[in-house]
């Protein structure tokens, strides 16, 4: 069971208040972008094995959206950041970084 | 490979069980195959077998990291049934239904095939018009179903509760020639023949890397040291964007859990399979008498093998609620497999942007049942270079074409 902190709420609750949103930071295609870019962006998924940036949301609380790193395969989570930002702040990649030089779940 | 057969069997009973030999050999990879496969699930299994049956290659080798079978394959509820709403999808689950029927005879091992009946209950309107549909679908597209009344499905489940306070059961469809097969029994039963054909099977072998020159694929770089051939058949399920990530493309595939649960042994009293899939949660019987159940999968990219117990809870909340009686029983044990979930909730079986490299994935939570069909159809694939008649629809191009196998809306839960 997972324990997530709501970073526009400041609520933590295990997983049963939010809804799993998929993986975050991926760039929106338009008209006029390649067939190969728009495909890519409905339906390729990074996937990984390891470090996950991924949108959730506080479905049964305040309601937003925000990010979370986490690993898929200790399931650890590193952190979550609000849904405004590009990329997880530097605190989330130290804890990310820190856990990668002792053993797999950073990975 | 020596025979099994009822002789056999009467010659070892009478000298002690001395003559048994290995069903398969302890292969160590040799430097380089006509083909490889990587992943001794069913579908790479089976993958190997149609390609040395069908198609006469033999120099093949089935790459597995962990032991035979450990991945989905042994972890899953073992449902068979071919009553899918789109005609590509009916294809290749019929092929390979049709297959299960004498699989024991073709493999000379018992997988165990139960054709014993399969009901998806409808519990609300939009079910019974769906699935008046699909039986509508299915008749068009040879496949035996029919949609029956509520009177119907008690004779078949005395057991049930018709008139639960949420979900009253309106009707049903009902594939008699559905049922379970043994999944151990069924990636054994393909090694053997797989290994009696002279092909290598290596467990605790990982693949950790892809050798790919002049967008060819060159061979793999395994625990056990490289590996070289020109023919790579990726068939790892939920390990398939890491593979693919070796070759350096991206599937339209996510990973998640889905677990199953069996309760304690209990005396004959279900003797078909029920799929209840507004309320997430089905259920049979096995032959050791314990309830197998299932349900939906988790919600977030996982790749633990551990889920979430709210899903269990909420998987037997449903079922109590239309089999009563279940609500006495213990729990005995609880899994998770890590199920390859595409967007269209159909499979891959596909050529990819290396050369060489062709992946068998996205079966997600419902492909133990589509195992022969689905090495049928990809020893065409790795044989020939092109998909045959059986794959074609399920190729990656689908998904840039926006032509989707849309079997997500045709059933909410896909066992
Ligand atoms: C709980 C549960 C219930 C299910 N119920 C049903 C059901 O009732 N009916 C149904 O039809 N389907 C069901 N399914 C789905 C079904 O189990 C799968 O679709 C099917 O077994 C997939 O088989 P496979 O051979 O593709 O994969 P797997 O059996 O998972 O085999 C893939 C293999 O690849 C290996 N591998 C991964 N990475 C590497 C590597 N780097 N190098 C070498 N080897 C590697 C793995 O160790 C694994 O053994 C269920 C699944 C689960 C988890
Ligand atoms: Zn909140």
């Amino acid at each position: 069971m997972l324990m997530l902190t709501c970073p526009a709420c400041g609520v933590t609750a295990e997983e049963t208040e939010f809804a799993a949103g998929g993986e975050a930071h991926r760039r929106r295609e338009g008209p006029g972008s390649s067939e190969e870019a728009f495909e890519a962006y409905l339906f390729a998924r990074a996937n990984p094995r390891g470090v996950h940036l991924e949108r959730w949301r506080h479905a049964f609380g305040c309601g937003k959206w925000f990010h979370a790193a986490r690993s898929t395969v200790t399931l650890e989570v590193f952190g979550t950041y609000p849904a405004d930002l590009g990329a997880p702040p530097e605190a989330i990649l130290a804890a990310i970084r820190a856990r990668a030089a002792g053993g797999e779940g950073g990975r | 490979m020596r025979r099994y057969s009822l002789f056999a069997l009467a010659r070892e009973a009478l000298r002690g069980h001395t003559g048994w030999g290995r069903a398969w050999g302890a292969a160590a990879p040799r430097a380089a195959y006509d083909a490889i496969i990587v992943g001794a699930g069913g579908h790479g299994l089976a993958t190997a077998y149609y390609l040395g049956r069908n198609h006469g290659l033999r120099n093949v080798a089935v790459l597995e990291k962990g032991w035979l079978g450990g991945g989905n394959t042994g972890r899953n509820t073992t449902i068979v049934r071919s009553n899918y709403l789109q005609d590509a999808s009916a294809a290749i689950y019929e092929k390979a239904r049709s297959l299960f029927e004498t699989l024991s005879q073709d493999l000379n091992f018992n997988v165990m095939f139960s054709p014993r009946g399969l009901l998806m209950l409808a519990q609300t309107e939009h079910e019974v018009r769906g699935y008046r549909r699909t039986a509508h679908a299915n008749a068009l597209q040879g496949v035996e179903t029919a949609f029956i009344p509520p009177a119907r499905v008690r004779e078949l489940v005395p057991a049930i509760r018709l008139e639960g306070p949420r979900y009253p059961v309106l009707g049903a469809l009902w594939q008699a020639r559905g049922g379970t097969a043994r999944h151990d029994a069924v990636a054994w039963g393909y090694a053997r023949a797989c290994a009696a054909m002279g092909m290598d099977i290596v467990e605790n072998c990982a693949v950790t890397g892809i050798r790919v020159a002049n967008g060819a694929v060159t061979g793999v770089e395994t625990t056990k040291g490289p590996i070289a051939t020109r023919r790579l058949g990726l068939v790892v399920a939920g390990h398939s964007s890491v593979l693919a990530g070796m070759a350096g493309f991206r599937l339209p595939i996510e990973s998640l859990c889905l677990q199953a649960l069996v309760s304690e042994p209990v005396k004959p009293c279900l003797d078909v399979v029920v799929m209840a899939n507004t309320v997430h949660g089905y259920i049979s019987q096995s032959d050791k008498g314990e309830m197998v159940i299932g349900g939906g999968t988790d919600g977030f990219n996982n790749y633990s093998q551990r889920g979430s117990w709210h899903h269990v809870e909420e998987t037997l909340r449903a079922l109590t609620e239309t089999f009563p009686m279940l609500s006495r029983l213990k729990m005995l044990r609880q899994w998770g497999g890590i199920v390859d979930m595409t967007g269209d909730r159909s499979p891959i079986l596909s050529t990819t942007p290396v050369d060489g490299i062709f992946v068998n994935c996205g079966w997600g939570t419902g492909g133990f049942k589509a195992i022969p069909g689905s090495g049928w159809a990809m020893a065409e694939l790795m044989a020939t270079g092109a998909p045959g008649p059986l794959a074609a629809a399920f190729t990656l191009n689908r998904f840039r074409e926006g032509r989707f196998i849309d079997e997500s809306v045709a059933a909410g839960v896909a066992h």
